[in-house]
């Protein structure tokens, strides 16, 4: 190729000028919409200095915070990844009516305002409704309290692992379980032995979503929180009560935390996929 | 092993993909079942495999009822179209799948499955493969590790979808010997499904014309040649 003459190029490449101008123009959007304010964030926590922004989380209500947000992730990521496996099961290895209907149920969350997604929670569960009235007796109240969090969360996170996964399973098809079975193993080992390692990344990218969307999230845990400080209130509803208040070093720590969590959520991808890059190439399609 | 297909049919919803066939297949015997796409071959191999359950009639293998067994009772060495290689597992691994699957009882020590997985390593002439993945394999490797990988459950019968399907002709070739072989020394019944008309013929004891969910003809491949049973055959084989 070193003898080609020096305007000689392939036909799928741009000129220079164009392909600097494209990659200018896509790290300037970048720049602009994702790391100012990223950046914006940190500067304005730390503006009165570390020692004042970490007092101003080290109390009661930001801890609750914190704490809240991380037991409602816990509880809501693994329980949609469950669902999420089960859903993508379902629908790519049996053959039923209704199919597309199922998938554009699955997809509802994403296409419903988290808003209207809180106030079904709070019609269906809230006191004065039969299960709601009946749980409040008992003395687990769901709406304004834990287990409506937790559901409102699972709710409008419910699409991402089962939307990972569906595609990757239809691509593989069922040929590779049906090998298994008939080499003798039963349906959960199949399962254990050949579906979880063949979608472990896709099932690890969506958990990943899943989880960063699961702590941000704001408008349906707004209606179903009751927003009661110290108690109810997560991270985003923290955060924005602070920020409403004129606290906006304590408003922007908590902000820098929330990003801080959602950095660790992508750096653990990121790790995982260098060390594990050979079985990754290798389970590529052959 | 003898099988015995009486008055096999099998529907999805309203479409027929078998009226009721019968076939009986002689222990031993190396049978092909040809015919075009969509003419009930494969869905037939799946049946005897257990992948998929009749709508009726049933299946006998050395005269006892086999019809409900499941797909893992059945113990059917299945080689599939694309050969459905676990591409995650090493071709070791792969070939000592379903010993290690088997329950805890019945399962050999490793030192035994390393044992058994060398010597189908060398039964299909591939002794050195063993770490490597199926995505650093050729296409006629693959084929042949599926082989090895069915046959050390140690099958009562071998089944193969299409097992040449996806391969260039040369190798096609090769492989048909290969396959022959394999045969003759494990001494198992061998159903295998084709729409290459020169593949049945040349590799089969018996061949299996199908037609549309029907069996149009059962016969040896020279009586086949000499004496097609309808317009269909002979039009078919003469292609």
């Amino acid at each position: 190729m070193s003898d080609a003459p020096a305007t000689w190029r392939p036909a799928t490449e741009e000129t220079p000028l164009v392909r600097r101008l494209l990659i200018g123009s896509v790290l300037g959007i970048l720049a602009l919409l994702l790391l100012a304010p990223l950046v914006a964030v940190f500067v304005e926590a730390l503006r009165k200095g570390w020692w004042e922004a970490v007092t101003s989380l080290a109390n009661p209500e930001g801890l609750a915070a914190i704490r809240l947000t991380l037991t409602v992730a816990a509880i809501a990521v693994p329980l949609n990844a469950v669902f999420g496996i089960a859903a993508a099961w379902f629908i790519t290895k049996y053959d039923f009516r209704g199919k597309a209907l199922l998938i554009t149920l699955i997809d509802l969350p994403f296409s419903v305002s988290p808003v209207v997604v809180g106030l079904c929670v709070v019609l269906t569960f809230g006191a004065n409704t039969w299960v709601g009235g009946m749980m409040v007796d008992a003395g687990y109240p769901i709406v304004f309290a834990l287990p409506g969090i937790v559901l409102a969360s699972m709710i409008v996170t419910f699409p991402f692992v089962a939307r990972e996964l569906i595609p990757v399973m239809v691509e593989q098809g069922r040929a590779e379980e049906e090998a298994a079975l008939t080499l003798g193993a039963s349906g959960w080992r199949t399962f254990l032995t050949v579906t979880l390692p063949n979608i472990r990344w896709a099932l690890l990218y969506g958990v990943l979503l899943c989880n960063a969307r699961a702590m941000g999230e704001f408008g349906a845990v707004a209606v179903v929180s009751g927003k009661i400080r110290g108690q109810t209130a997560t991270m985003p509803i923290t955060i924005e009560m602070l920020y409403n208040e004129y606290l906006s070093v304590a408003a922007f720590t908590l902000a820098a935390v929330l990003a801080f969590l959602g950095f660790l959520t992508l750096g653990l991808k990121t790790f995982l996929e260098i060390r594990h890059a050979d079985a990754l190439a290798a389970t590529r399609r052959h | 092993m003898h099988i015995e297909i009486d008055e096999i049919s099998k529907s999805f919803g309203t479409t027929a993909a078998l009226h009721p066939v019968s076939l009986a297949v002689p222990s031993g015997a190396l049978v092909a079942l040809l015919g075009p796409s969509g003419s009930g071959k494969t869905t037939l191999l799946r049946i005897l495999g257990g992948l998929e359950y009749p709508t009726s009639g049933r299946v006998l293998f050395d005269g006892q009822d086999a019809t409900g067994l499941t797909v893992q009772q059945r113990r059917a060495g299945f080689v599939f179209q694309s050969y459905a290689l676990f591409r995650h597992m090493t071709v070791f691994d792969n070939i000592a799948y379903g010993l290690k699957a088997r329950p805890r009882a019945s399962r050999p020590a490793k030192a035994e499955v390393a044992r058994r997985v060398t010597r189908l390593l060398d039964l299909i002439q591939l002794p050195d493969i063993g770490a490597r993945y199926p995505s650093q394999l050729s296409g006629g490797q693959r084929q042949r590790v599926a082989l090895a990988r069915a046959l050390a459950i140690e099958p009562r019968m071998l089944l193969l979808d299409e097992p040449f399907g996806a391969l260039d002709a040369k190798v096609r070739k090769e492989l048909r010997q290969g396959l022959r072989d394999i045969h003759d020394t494990t001494g198992l019944t061998t159903v295998f499904v084709t729409h290459d008309q020169d593949e049945a013929m040349e590799l089969a004891d018996l061949v299996v014309v199908m037609s549309m969910g029907r069996i149009e003809q059962i016969g040896k491949p020279q009586d086949i040649r000499a004496r097609p049973a309808s317009a269909f055959v002979r039009e078919f084989i003469s292609a």
